[in-house]
């Protein structure tokens, strides 16, 4: 079970409080992209068994989206972070570099 | 003329702990950038108390108060009769702003379950902790309970108000009906017998 601080009201939501919203960090190919960029955009996903960045939302709760960073095999949570961002944010990178020695993003 | 009538007509159950629908009551959603002076007095306005809440708290007293929905969303409370007049004001306050207040009042529904087991009763059903320490009087919690969404407060050490949809108002009252079961007591927020 998966224990998520909410960034915008600041509660400790339990997984059921929840919904997932996928890989965080997308960029979105629209009109004018190539076929390859915009099947990526569609399907493509990261599956790593480790570091993963993620969208939730606060669905029984505030209502909002937010980002977490977490662990897809030990489920340990680094931070959470509001959306309003285009990746994670130096407080979360370190959080994961400090568990993680020798990890980097990608 | 049609009475407006509440969703559950005033249903009650006592068990472990007391149930009962509170009948009409007023309430506004407010949306606004809630640091703005116009989205603030619009809600003082409305709802008739003085402060404007902050994160994950409520100001209610009796049929008034302002309840922390969100960032950007006040629950504002007045009685059923003076919502029409307490939008007008609203209206009045958030001219030129950009900021957004409907009448909600029957969309929804409002229990309260009261009770010196009414901490048990909740707990079973929201994932939330509610235990005397961490969660008291003043505080406001959006969150789910069992499958339907609710937000509550509670107004004295022992009772909670509930809000729900008015759609699932029937489910909410059913739900705490099961968990209020005579026989069904848990103990895990019971305090201690003296010796
Ligand atoms: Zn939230």
């Amino acid at each position: 079970m998966l224990i998520l601080n909410c960034p915008y009201c600041g509660v400790d939501a339990d997984e059921t409080e929840l919904a997932a919203g996928g890989e965080a960090h997308l960029k979105r190919h629209g009109p004018g992209s190539s076929d390859d960029e915009f099947h990526g955009y569609l399907f493509a996903r990261k599956n790593p068994r480790g570091v993963h960045f993620e969208r939730w939302r606060h669905a029984h709760g505030c209502g909002k989206w937010f980002h977490a960073a977490r662990d897809t095999v030990t489920l340990e949570v680094f931070g959470t972070y509001p959306a309003q961002t285009e990746g994670p944010p130096k407080p979360i990178l370190a959080a994961i570099e400090a568990r993680r020695p020798g990890w980097t993003l990608d | 003329m049609l009475e407006p009538v509440s969703a559950l007509n005033g249903a009650s159950f006592d068990g472990l702990a007391r149930i009962e629908e509170t009948g009409l009551q007023g309430m506004i959603t407010l949306r606004g950038d809630l640091s703005a002076k116009a989205v603030k007095s619009a809600a003082t306005a409305a709802s008739g108390v003085r402060r404007v809440p902050d994160q994950r708290q409520a100001n209610v007293s009796g049929e008034k108060g302002l309840c922390w929905m969100s960032p950007d969303e006040l629950l504002v409370l007045c009685p059923y009769g003076a919502v029409a007049e307490a939008l007008e004001k609203m209206q009045a306050a958030l001219a030129g702003s950009h900021a957004l207040a409907v009448n909600v009042s029957d969309a929804r529904a409002v229990v309260r379950l009261s009770g010196p087991a009414a901490r048990e009763v909740l707990a079973k059903l929201c994932p939330v902790d509610l235990a005397p320490a961490a969660f008291t009087p003043g505080m406001f919690r959006r969150t789910r309970m069992a499958q339907a969404p609710v937000a509550f407060w509670m107004d004295d050490d022992e009772s909670f108000r509930i809000v729900c949809f008015r759609s699932v108002a029937q489910y909410v009252f059913d739900v705490l009906k099961v968990a209020a079961q005579p026989g069904s007591e848990v103990g895990f927020h019971a305090r201690p017998e003296p010796v």
